[in-house]
């Protein structure tokens, strides 16, 4: 195409009270094709959209519309200049009927009065070219996932669409409902209409996808074509390639204990949540680190909720020690030896405007209860003594959680949970959006932690660090385990081939 | 420790010092103080011991607030421990002794107490909003208290009833001792506990605390408790001040007198960090509002329009908005729409 | 706040391709016919219990007698169909009253003095919408100023009370309608106007839609491109405005301005709202649902009035049956979230 792109950003920047989201980014979209934004968590495509669609603003960098300067100062100016979004989570109207989610904000009128007729015959027109029959006069909320994601994508197509963003469309589709919203973009790809498609099923991606965008950690990773990227180099530039040599844990000693007479101190035998995970089963060992690798979406940090009672399992039986448990809250599962650290360190974590000391004290404290506060001469020491054997900095303990760096939070979490002296820990992604310094670090405490003797769940994005830090890797793809094997048995390539699907 | 707590309390008060100067400029007797047969008596006195039955009910409110509830109940309840006080009192053959006088009390306080834990039943366990869990109890709570006291005013004569309002013990007005009291036993029970801090971790941050292994419910039911028996306590004492059980007028409004000494004392209406101390100074602040507005010869009803200027000027200021304007930067860029499961990330230097 | 909380049954799991052939109420209806269940049996038990109750005089009386409340129920509805609240009304309504009250005494044409009213209501509750939606404060606050503004306005205007003597402001409550028996006022009818106003524009207007589309889910409404900030606003001024027709009303009805008027109007005005119908955390519920909530709560009082009770039961039973509509409110949105 000899036209200049349709959406053109240039140095896009984005900061969240100190946390850069999104860093000296370029990104072009053209007329009549399909491109995808790929990344893990945290690289920064939910930005990326949400600047692009109008929701938030650039810190830095323009946006170009046509080549001209776009003023997408909110969702309805983005969708003025003829950008229609579909996002991640079903943003619509549970309360409304079918019809208004479809049309509401441009729904036909007479006189100022809504045509309810007009609207739900258009609605209904506008589902059908989906695929979709049901009734646009029924309320959103009545109707599956799966429908309301249809519902989404109709609506976006209302509009006097240019450029559709559609983020996650396919996550809660069965296969004909794919193939049908295959068949739908690909004919708004002939009509002329730029298509942004998120997806983590790489399979989609490669199906429908003519370019690629790779993010990772907010900033550009580079722009391919589709044909000329093996899924294999992709994910590889999703996941990063580590730097650093980390020859303090080349000495790691594999326990002898790990054998199979032993008894597992949880064994979890075909858990499952509804809509969550399909049953699945695993065990770990006293002293063993075992690694959850596999793409976002993987089911690697459902898993993690699940034995340690932050969600609770429909089915399937839970073994601490090998008693049937049931865990009905991360509090029961901290009474049995288990703390979780979440990946989500702002909103599951750190509690911000609390202290240092407050924080890493407070899980201890919880436990005892109310009425028997530790003793402000208690919380210092076990403040004190986390801060210096973590390397907590600035190593002031009245200094507010929140105004810690990224790794320097994480280490806090950390300290709050071995403050009270787990025999399990889950560590879901601990070292995500941290510096280099502090990952090596919490890598190394790891490799510690688990040579005297308490047993991790290491949870990873970049499989080196999981292959490294690990005794024993399970691979995840679509919530499935695939793999469970010896840390030493398999390699980088085999890994990323397993995570990423090997016939590719 | 000592530079945050001058920097959280520095406003609250210097308000209450703008307020003191002002008065004492208006009129110089206003920080007399004098003493006859051994009490104190003065207008800082009487701002004292009016304050008695707010003060309690805002350091209850303060507690609820951290959590991210309110209780507006408080007012009715108020009514109801009066009504049940005074009935016992009057239809007692011995309305003078000391015993009828402390059965009294206890069964008003214990009743409100009972009000209050079903008030945080209903938000803790049935997960009801705490605005409408404790509307529920505010409409229906002056019923039961007119019902107690049969419609009527009860009036009653009992001298160790009416000690609790008119009374001195060691100079100072016994009302006050009892607010006095009750600070000192909530600062005690919320800061010698780890209940303040586990409190403080709930408002924050619901959901890490979850995940701390903070038990959430059992703190948020018992502090609507708290601030029941609290309400309770002020009923008693309104009720002695007026010798009168008043189911339509005890307490009225002071929910929301209540809510504006705990927000002027600093503690954020969104719930988490709250101050105990900024709440005291919030009640004074208000009741040498009402002092000064009553010595302005403005009528005492006419105080409604001072009180929703206060909130007004403190609503705005709390907000990101005028933050903005004033620190005389440009208006806050943020998101247009905030995403509550978004967290932004931040980046690892990692070059590839 | 702004979770997305909708009675809803569970979703049919089958094919979503498949229309069931079943009969359609909208869910969202449900509550609303709870109520009127509740206002045909109150109906019904009153009339075996007191034999004369169901009598067109009563009936009349019923809806010229909460006239105001039916007027305020109205603006309210908007208030917390789009997840606010508005606790200034029975203030608003007392210093409308008040001001027009005093206007005419000093002489001031009715033809001014009414659209004075309005303009005030609307004045006020431009105020709280614009503390909602551009300082973030809490609707609950924002409107508990706007109640202690005009509270205290009220004294202002007037400590003591001020009777009303013009005749165009009194002929609307005295002038009767229709025969001896079944009658209407003025009152009534503008009561009936407004709530049919009301539920025109949210049934049929985009701005109607759009206050719902808000107490769905704010976030949501947004993404849509909907003008969520001035819907929002709009929603107080609505109240406000209502709330000045009702002053109004009531001026009529009592014939005098007087400050303490409509001491706890904002909460019976919540209760009839929500008893009608209307999900308190926005986005469900119908103007006429407010209607019958509004006649639910007059049945009651007439009835404790008929049983020679204390009028306090009033209070008592509409702050139970607020409780019960609550709470199984909160069951069905808890049950409706489970999938």
């Amino acid at each position: 195409m000899s036209e200049g792109p349709v959406v053109e950003v240039s140095g896009a920047r984005v900061q969240f009270a100190g946390d850069v989201a999104l860093d000296a980014v370029d990104f072009r979209l053209f007329a009549g094709e399909v491109h995808s934004l790929m990344g893990e968590n945290g690289a920064g495509k939910s930005t990326l959209i949400r600047a692009i669609t109008g929701v938030l603003r650039l810190d830095a960098g323009t946006i170009l519309i046509d080549g001209q300067p776009a003023d997408l100062t909110s969702p309805a100016a983005a969708q003025r200049a003829g950008i229609s979004t579909v996002y991640q989570e079903i943003d619509l109207l549970p309360n409304l009927s079918v019809a208004e989610n479809v049309l509401l904000g441009r729904e036909p009128r007479r006189w100022g009065r809504i045509d309810w007729k007009g609207m739900r015959s258009m609605a209904g027109e506008a589902l059908a070219r989906l695929g979709v029959d049901i009734d646009p006069a029924s309320t959103l909320s009545t109707h599956r996932l799966a429908t309301q994601q249809l519902v989404a994508i109709a609506r976006a197509l209302t509009a006097d669409v240019k450029v559709l963003v559609l983020d996650e469309p396919t996550s809660s589709l069965d296969q004909d409902e794919v193939a049908e919203l295959f068949r739908v973009i690909r004919s708004l790809k002939e009509q002329g209409v730029a298509i942004l498609f998120v997806s983590h099923f790489l399979e989609q991606v490669y199906e429908i996808c003519d370019r690629i965008t790779v993010l990772r950690n907010g900033r550009l990773v580079g722009e391919y074509m589709t044909t000329d990227l093996l899924r294999i180099e992709l994910v590889q530039k999703m996941l990063g390639r580590e730097v650093v040599d980390l020859d303090l844990l080349a000495s790691r000693t594999v326990p002898d204990a790990m054998s199979t007479e032993s008894e597992p101190i949880v064994s979890a035998t075909g858990i499952s949540r509804r809509g969550v995970l399909p049953p699945t089963s695993v065990e770990i060992f006293e002293g063993e680190l075992l690694g959850l690798a596999g793409l976002l979406g993987s089911g690697r940090t459902e898993i993690a909720r699940l034995l340690s009672g932050v969600d609770s399992i429909d089915g399937g039986v839970l073994r601490v020690d090998g008693t049937a448990t049931h865990l009905h809250s991360p509090r029961d599962a901290m009474l049995r030896g288990i703390a979780y650290s979440s990946e989500n360190r702002k909103i599951e974590g750190i509690i911000g405007e609390l202290t240092v000391r407050e924080n890493i004290t407070l899980a201890l404290q919880a436990q005892r209860g109310w009425f028997r506060r530790m003793s402000r001469a208690r919380q210092d020491e076990l403040s004190a003594s986390w801060i210096e054997a973590l390397e907590i900095r600035p190593s002031d303990p009245e200094k507010l959680a929140g105004r810690l760096s990224g790794g320097n939070q994480q280490k806090v979490m950390l300290a709050r949970l071995l403050a009270l002296a787990p025999r399990l820990l889950v560590l879901d992604e601990p070292t995500r959006g941290i510096d280099v310094g502090s990952k090596v670090e919490i890598q190394k405490l790891v490799t510690d932690l688990v040579e005297s003797g308490m047993s991790v769940i290491f949870i990873s994005a970049e499989l080196e660090e999981v292959l490294r830090v690990a005794h024993r890797v399970l691979v995840l793809r679509d919530r499935r385990v695939i793999i469970n094997a010896d840390a030493d048995s398999l390699s980088l390539d085999s890994l990323l081939a397993a995570v990423t699907k090997a016939d590719a | 420790m000592t530079r945050i707590f001058k920097h959280r309390l520095i406003w609250p008060i210097a308000a209450l010092v703008a307020l003191i100067v002002l008065n004492s400029i208006s009129r110089p007797s206003f920080l007399s103080i004098t003493i006859t047969r051994g009490q104190l008596y003065g207008s800082l006195i009487d701002i004292l011991r009016d304050s008695a039955p707010l003060m309690l009910v805002a350091l209850g409110m303060a507690l609820v607030i951290a959590t991210r509830g309110i209780d507006l109940s408080v007012g009715a309840q108020m009514a109801i421990s009066g009504s049940v006080a005074l009935t016992i009192i009057a239809d007692s053959k011995t309305p003078n002794s000391l015993g009828t006088v402390v059965v009294a009390i206890l069964a008003g306080v214990a009743i409100t107490l009972v009000f209050g834990l079903w008030n945080g039943f209903l938000v803790a366990v049935v997960g009801i909003q705490p605005i409408i869990a404790t509307l529920v109890l505010m409409l229906a709570g002056r019923g039961i208290a007119l019902l107690i006291t049969g419609g009527f005013i009860t009036t009653i004569t009992s001298t160790p009833y009416a000690v609790l309002s008119q009374g001195h013990v060691l100079g100072f007005p016994v009302a006050f001792l009892v607010s006095a009291i009750a600070i000192a036993i909530v600062t005690v029970l919320v800061r010698r506990t780890a209940l303040g801090v586990l409190t403080e971790a709930v408002g924050i941050n619901p959901s890490a605390s979850r995940l701390a292994g903070v038990r959430s419910r059992g703190i948020v039911w018992s502090l609507y408790g708290l601030s029941g028996l609290l309400a309770g306590m002020a009923g008693i004492l309104y009720s002695s001040n007026i010798m009168a059980a008043d189911a339509n007028n005890a307490g009225i409004n002071i929910e929301l007198d209540a809510i504006l000494a705990v927000v002027l004392g600093g503690t954020s209406l969104a719930g988490g960090k709250f101050t105990l101390a900024g709440t005291v100074i919030g009640v004074f602040i208000i009741q040498t509002l009402t002092s000064t507005i009553t010595f302005l010869g403005v009528p005492p009803a006419v105080t409604p329009v001072f009180k929703a200027v206060v909130v007004i000027i403190v609503c705005l200021s709390q907000s990101q908005r005028m933050r903005g304007w004033i620190s005389g930067l440009r208006p806050p860029k943020r998101l247009v729409v905030t995403t509550p499961n978004e967290t932004p990330i931040a980046t690892n230097r990692t070059t590839a | 706040m702004s979770q997305t909380n909708v009675a809803a049954p569970t979703p049919t799991a089958g094919p979503a391709t498949k229309r069931p052939p079943r009969l359609r109420i909208r869910t969202s209806w449900v509550p609303v016919l709870a109520a009127v269940a509740i206002l045909i049996i109150m109906f019904l038990a009153a009339q075996l219990y007191f034999g004369r109750f169901l009598t067109p005089r009563l009936l009349s009386s019923l809806l010229v007698d909460n006239a105001y409340l039916m007027v305020l129920a109205a603006g309210m509805t908007f208030v917390i169909l789009s997840g606010g609240i508005d606790l200034s009304v029975g203030a608003v309504m007392a210093f409308t009253g008040m001001l027009a009250a005093k206007l005419l005494l000093i002489g001031v044409p009715v033809a001014v003095v009414i659209p004075t009213m309005l303009a005030a209501g609307a004045v006020s509750g431009l105020i709280i919408g614009i503390m909602v939606q551009y300082f973030d404060v809490q609707p609950f606050i924002a409107s508990l100023a706007g109640m202690f503004l005009a509270r205290g306005l009220c004294f202002v205007v007037s400590l003591e009370a001020i009777q009303v003597k013009d005749p165009t402001v009194l002929g609307l409550q005295s002038t009767k309608l229709g025969d001896f028996e079944w009658y209407l006022t003025p009152t009534g009818i503008i009561a009936l106007v407004v709530i049919a106003i009301a539920a025109w524009v949210l049934g049929y207007t985009r701005f109607g839609r759009t206050v719902y589309a808000i107490g769905g889910n704010v976030h949501s409404a947004r993404l849509m491109g909907l003008p969520v900030a001035r819907s929002k606003v709009l929603v107080y001024v609505i109240s406000g405005i209502c709330a000045g027709i009702a002053g109004l009303l009531f001026t009529s009805y009592t014939a005098a301005g007087y400050s303490l008027n409509g001491i706890g109007t904002e909460l019976d005005t919540i209760a009839a709202v929500v008893i009608g119908g209307t999900l308190l955390t926005g986005g469900s519920g119908y103007a006429l649902g407010s209607l019958i909530g509004v006649l639910v709560y007059g049945v009651i009082k007439v009835s404790i009035t008929f049983l020679g009770a204390d009028s306090s039961w009033t209070r008592i039973t509409i702050g139970v049956l607020l409780l019960a509509f609550v709470v199984v409110q909160r069951l069905i949105v808890r049950r409706a979230n489970r999938h």
